[in-house]
């Protein structure tokens, strides 16, 4: 096959990929039509990905009659209320992140080693798969319904206390609120990826360790965690970007209560509300900027963590 | 001797209330509607608004557009890349990550910038949502077909079909084709559940969806809106269900975060 003429700067001809066989037939050195069939998918991602992505990068550039500025990047890290946006989307993005995955993982080590009922274990990861995907709009509502004013958890707890906490000075629609539905996508998520991972310990490592005399600490600290660690970060920072880019939720949950970025961004698509058109640019770029670095993160500890699967 | 795992019982626990309280919640919430007891009052009010109809129609027209354009660009680029460009894996992968990285908001916030205006208008027709609707998909069908495609070698049927004289429309037809069943309908139905419950192109882009929907009585009605969240998840729920009940027997591969 003639792979070679597509992508010049990655192929060296000795390369062998992937362990497949050489082609059959012998190398023809004519330009190629193989890659038509990936140019449709290709020219979507370039005109719907790339190219609203790169005009996102340019336009943060723009000064509001036209012309090139740095003071659009500068208002994000001086205006008070775009920092304030970020720095509240950042902790939520964060809490939930860290709690999804402590409780996640707790969750996928009592299911996965614990010595749970078999039953459990299928049972957690058929409903993680589908309350990860329980987000949005009614999943705010079903809170609502929980721990506001008339939820049902509320009007327990005042059966029981004979308190109203919400008189008491308690809301949902606050910082720790809104953590709190977020976690109702995150932790299991955090399940859903984890329970594959403590599935790959495996007996032997555990007997190894038991025959040189190491106790459950032991294996715990000096086998399981180094193989579990990249993991358990990765998915960690896989939660935060899942919160980071979190918008249907926030919205319908709090309106526009809780000042984050992607509120504010969704505010200005609507209406210019920064009166800046350039400024909305350059909040979308932040946001992409963030997450990149986290995908990045989440990349790189995925290779380390792909060294143990096999 | 086996203690009693307590410690692990308490976990599961927790994590049991924590998946099930709201959703109780939700439904208890949705059958008080009527002051004292418990009625189907705020499912008959739901049923009765025309907009629930049109809503959910549309958002079901938006689903299967979005099915068959995801499926057209992922099959063909998966099936290719497996067997004739494996050099173009990670620029593909690459691709279905980007969602991942561009948040939905940042991604329409992109497009009806630049496809707000001349030369390519999109925002005024259902176009713009669509394509942000097929991005979405793209990490989900791609995963889903592509696992398809490793799991039964696809490169040895194709041979196999070459050698015995097919030509390509027969091997689409009769052997990619039915070996990719599982891959394609898990993709689909995750697809699918991702697009019911999607607000933030809908919203944004000011076109008729479920998702908006549902907000929007959550802003002038109570009760109802709950009964309405109770079917959405329903949807969601049958959705899940559909690919765990496909994906049986298999190792669990589909990952799933949708519309957040």
């Amino acid at each position: 096959m003639d792979r070679d003429n597509l992508v010049a700067p990655q192929s060296t001809p000795t390369e062998v990929t992937n362990g497949d066989a050489p082609p059959a037939r012998p190398h023809r050195r004519a330009f190629s039509w193989t890659w038509l069939g990936v140019a449709p998918f290709f020219l979507f991602a370039i005109l719907f990905l790339f190219l609203p992505s790169v005009s996102i990068f340019v336009r943060s550039f723009e000064k509001l009659g036209g012309g090139f500025t740095l003071q659009n990047i500068i208002d994000i890290f001086t205006k008070s209320d775009i920092r304030s946006a970020y720095a509240m989307s950042l902790k939520v993005s964060a809490v939930t992140a860290l709690g999804g995955a402590f409780f996640g993982f707790l969750l996928a080590y009592a299911v996965c080693l614990g010595g749970l009922p078999r039953w459990a274990r299928s049972f957690m990861l058929s409903f993680s798969g589908v309350a990860s995907n329980f987000a949005g709009v009614p999943l705010a509502f079903a809170f609502v319904a929980t721990l506001g004013n008339m939820g049902l958890v509320t009007r327990i707890i005042e059966g029981i206390f004979k308190t109203d906490i919400h008189q008491a000075g308690f809301t949902i629609y606050n910082f720790w609120g809104l953590s709190i539905v977020y976690m109702y996508f995150q932790f299991p998520l955090m399940v859903l990826i984890m329970a594959p991972a403590l599935d790959g310990l495996r007996r032997e490592w555990r007997e190894a360790c038991e025959n040189l005399g190491g106790t459950g600490y032991h294996f715990w600290r000096f086998v399981a965690m180094p193989i579990l660690l990249p993991t358990l970060l990765g998915t960690a920072i896989l939660l935060f970007g899942n919160a980071f880019g979190a918008y249907a939720t926030a919205y319908a949950f709090t309106g526009s209560f809780l000042n984050l970025v992607t509120i504010v961004i969704g505010a200005q698509i609507q209406g210019d509300v920064l009166y800046n058109p350039g400024l909305g640019n350059a909040m979308a770029l932040g946001m992409i900027f963030i997450m990149s670095i986290t995908m990045l993160g989440y990349a790189w500890l995925q290779r380390r963590a792909a060294r143990w699967t096999r | 001797m086996k203690r009693f795992p307590l410690f692990s019982w308490l976990w599961l626990i927790l994590g049991l209330f924590y998946f099930f309280i709201p959703l109780i919640s939700t439904i208890e919430f949705s059958l008080r509607m009527l002051k004292g007891r418990y009625t189907l009052e705020a499912y008959r009010v739901a049923f009765q608004d025309p907009r629930f109809y049109t809503s959910f129609g549309y958002s079901l027209l938006w689903a299967v557009i979005t099915m068959v354009i995801s499926l057209l660009l992922v099959v063909p680029t998966a099936y290719w890349v497996q067997l004739r460009l494996p050099k173009l894996r990670p620029y593909v992968e690459f691709v279905t990550l980007m969602p991942f990285v561009v948040p939905a908001v940042v991604l329409i916030f992109g497009l009806i910038r630049l496809y707000g205006r001349p030369p390519l208008v999109l925002t005024t027709t259902p176009a713009a949502l669509i394509v942000g609707y097929v991005v979405l998909s793209l990490p989900y069908m791609y995963r889903s077909v592509d696992a398809g495609l490793r799991a039964v070698d696809i490169r040895t049927l194709t041979e196999a079909a070459q050698s015995l004289g097919a030509n390509w429309l027969t091997i689409i037809k009769d052997v990619i084709l039915p070996n990719l069943r599982v891959a394609l309908l898990s993709g689909m139905f995750l697809t699918f559940a991702i697009v019911m419950g999607e607000f933030t192109f809908a919203a944004l882009l000011s076109w008729p969806a479920f998702g908006p929907y549902i907000e929007e009585i959550g802003s002038m009605r109570a009760y109802t809106p709950q009964a309405v969240s109770v079917m959405s998840f329903a949807v969601t729920w049958l959705s899940i269900a559909g690919i765990q009940w496909l994906g049986r027997g298999a190792p669990g591969q589909v990952q799933t975060a949708g519309a957040r």
